[in-house]
């Protein structure tokens, strides 16, 4: 096979950028896929069969067949799940990654998500570290993301944010009913209110008309092509420039590397199974959170016998999700307006500042609940079945509200991938195994956080309340995982640099939210797009000074 | 579907019939089972699970969980999706007919609502992971994309307020090809 200058493996959030950056700075690229290429056409509005709702499937893969995880749980030992099991903690796998079909909600983290040892100290049993790079470092590489992807919101109600230059570049959706209900309630409670960020066209943007304001959104992709991943942005351009080549439906199989321990290509299954090498000057391993550092742990050698990187026992480490609490509130009227996506206000007051909590997390209210979503979510003492339970589906559906949030998550180092020694996928590669759980001090903060959301709706004027803050017995990772990569400046402590560059392995990058050493009270995809912006950057520099080569 | 507004009036086989004549393309292969109709289940079975899904959901001025389908949904689903709870259901469904012969001496079918009512009170304490199991598939095939075989002509989505979107898209194209796996 022809050699090429980069090979990314991962076309989702950052691979997508990664590809485009590249591509148009001149370098060829070879961009790894391993599940197919979605369109509209293939937005099938099923509340069985999504990304979310997964009980008869995942509808933007993995699929069932051949790809397990193992999940280690500390009740009941090693468990075998299928992709569409809630413990297998899935993100999505085709060309887009979770950015086809998320809700995209698009926030900036604030300065002080990249401080949290410093400022709060490292709770007891954490791994808590800043990181090795701050809000202004990134802040020119959001705004990138912001008009490259395209985002609509206002957050001019909030002053918590760091500094920004310019404003989102296109307009909030207007307001629907959840949000005219909501926001006094805030203000009466001295909060401030304010639109979330959505990577979402409001208006037409990129060649592509608005929302049309549906009620599938978070878990569908989107019929009219108004939500924006990196499917139909930055893949799109990398492709127009001629030097990027997308191959789907192809699995990566481990980072090859040559006798002095430089990676020197990527080994791949194809979509017919065989078994494939694309020799490169560069690898970039943008495959998500659990996969990127079990294709890592699976890139073994005599130079780096327990996974490429994995020198100091770091890789798969400190993974992370977002433990979701809040509540739902139930009122005597009416609050379903049937106006798509459904999520609309936030408020960010809490985030941190709370006396006795290492932060805290964004609270917004929740995108339109199908009435699958429903079955669960009545009021306390609800019968689970029978003619009352049928009665309260019936009264309560169109008079809810869900307010929930991402709690801050306090990273531990127990909690984290490693090889399954026992299960093997379809292509008899060792498969991930998931072990740890969510530090205690993450559960306390989840608990205020949903007392909160109670308080701001009751304020709203919730007649009855449900809270949701539940400990889990496993680690939380999901579509928001992340960690298991680390940047740091220390070797001993994380897996890659400020620039994402691998410790000991200056032409191999890992270049997706495992880099993450905290996750923010914020949902992730934001700031994956912007540190792609911020290493690509970074990368092109180093290629057009030194080309790699040693 | 008007006729579906006045299940509760109508026997099953009226309303299926009903729902024939309503033109719904959907009807076909969601109801009016024949012996040995199913993808999966015999017709005993079906009859039991019948009676456990609809006091699950039963009728009111909105039809019940085998009325909107839920058993065509729970069927299909034993021969595509859900083949890992076979044994689950054959077990369960033959211990719930056990439970029913050791109180009535009868089959549970043959109860009436209220002895069925409390039977299935009783599986959900004895049996929780079986009736669980039927429950959360019950709860799918009501409220859940009609496309599956449940939630015939959209019914708990009607019940619920949830009207036609104003902008309908692809949907209307999707409800036309019928089922998907």
């Amino acid at each position: 096979m022809k050699k090429v200058n980069a090979v990314v493996v991962g076309a989702g959030a950052a691979g997508g950028i990664v590809a485009k950056e590249l591509s148009t700075a001149g370098l060829s690229v070879v961009l790894l896929e391993r599940g197919r290429w979605y369109t509209a056409n293939d937005c099938r509005k099923d509340d069985l069969r999504n990304q979310r709702t997964t009980v008869l499937g995942n509808a933007f893969g993995p699929d069932d067949e051949g790809n397990p995880r193992v999940v280690w749980d500390p009740q009941t030992g090693p468990r075998t799940l299928l992709p569409s099991e809630g413990g297998y903690q899935n993100n999505a796998a085709c060309v887009g990654g979770g950015t086809l079909s998320y809700g995209a909600m698009a926030w900036r983290y604030m300065p002080q998500d990249f401080r949290m040892r410093s400022i709060y100290g490292a709770p007891a049993g954490s791994s808590l570290e800043d990181w090795p790079i701050t809000y202004d470092d990134l802040e020119p590489w959001y705004e990138k993301a912001e008009y490259e992807i395209g985002i609509s919101g206002d957050y001019s109600g909030s002053p918590f944010f760091g500094p920004r230059k310019r404003p989102l570049p296109m307009p909030p959706l207007a307001p629907n009913r959840e949000f005219q209900i909501l926001e006094p309630a805030a203000k009466r409670l001295g909060l401030h209110p304010f639109h979330i960020p959505m990577a979402r066209n409001s208006v037409p943007y990129n060649g592509r008309g608005p929302c049309m304001r549906c009620r599938w959104c978070v878990g569908f992709a989107c019929e009219v092509d108004a939500k924006n991943g990196s499917q139909n942005t930055v893949i799109p351009t990398a492709l127009a420039t001629g030097n990027c080549e997308l191959r789907t439906e192809c699995m990566a199989k481990e980072i090859l590397t040559d006798d002095r321990g430089r990676a020197r290509g990527v080994a791949y299954f194809d979509a017919d199974g065989r078994l494939q090498e694309q020799p490169c000057d560069i690898v970039i391993v943008s495959a998500c959170a659990i996969e990127s550092a079990r294709l890592l742990l699976n890139s073994k050698s005599r130079l780096f016998p327990n996974g490429i990187g994995n020198r100091h026992d770091q890789v798969g480490r400190h993974l992370q999700g977002h433990h979701y609490t809040g509540a739902v509130g139930f009122f005597d009227f009416d609050t379903y307006d049937d106006v798509g996506p459904g999520a609309s206000i936030a408020v960010a007051d809490y985030n941190h500042g709370t006396p006795g909590l290492c932060g805290g997390g964004a609270l917004c209210n929740e995108f339109i609940r199908l009435p699958i979503q429903m079955i669960d979510r009545l009021p306390v003492n609800t019968p689970r079945w029978g003619l009352a339970h049928k009665k309260a589906m019936r009264s309560f559906y169109k008079r809810n509200i869900a307010v929930m949030g991402p709690t801050q998550p306090i990273p531990m180092a127990d909690a984290r991938i490693t090889l399954d020694p026992a299960v093997r996928d379809k292509w008899g590669m060792q498969v991930a195994r998931i072990s740890g759980n969510v530090h205690p001090h993450t559960f306390e903060i989840g608990i205020v956080q949903a007392q909160r959301s109670e308080a701001w709706l009751k304020e709203a004027g919730a007649v009855s309340t449900v809270v949701n803050a539940g400990r889990p017995t496993t680690v939380s990772a999901g579509q928001h995982q992340a960690g298991t990569c680390r940047m740091g400046n220390d070797p001993q402590g994380s897996v890659v640099n400020r620039n994402c560059q691998v410790h000991d392995v200056d032409n191999l990058f890992v270049i997706d939210g495992s880099v993450h050493v905290t996750n923010g009270g914020f949902n992730p995809a934001l700031t994956i797009m912007a540190i792609a912006y911020f290493a690509s950057d970074s990368l092109v520099r180093n290629w057009n000074a030194t080309g790699f080569r040693s | 579907m008007q006729s579906s507004r006045d299940g509760v009036s109508l026997t099953r086989r009226q309303f299926v019939a009903a729902g024939a004549m309503g033109g719904a393309a959907l009807a076909v292969g969601c109801t009016g089972h024949n012996q040995g109709d199913w993808d999966f289940l015999n017709d005993e079975q079906a009859r039991t699970l019948t009676a456990i899904c609809d006091q699950i959901v039963p009728a009111d001025d909105f039809p019940s969980a085998s009325q909107a389908g839920v058993l065509t949904y729970i069927d299909r689903q034993l021969a595509r999706h859900y083949r890992r709870h076979r044994n689950a259901y054959r077990d369960g469904l033959s211990s719930a007919d056990a439970m029913s012969w050791q109180r009535h001496g009868r089959d549970m079918a043959a109860l009436s609502a209220p002895q069925q009512a409390q039977l299935v009170a009783a599986i959900e304490k004895e049996n929780s992971a079986f009736f669980n199991l039927v429950r959360s598939h019950t709860l799918e095939g009501y409220y859940g994309a009609p496309r599956h075989g449940g939630n015939r002509d959209a019914v708990s989505w009607r019940m619920v307020g949830m009207g036609e979107p104003p902008v309908r898209g692809r949907a209307q194209y999707d409800e036309r090809k019928g089922a998907a796996s």
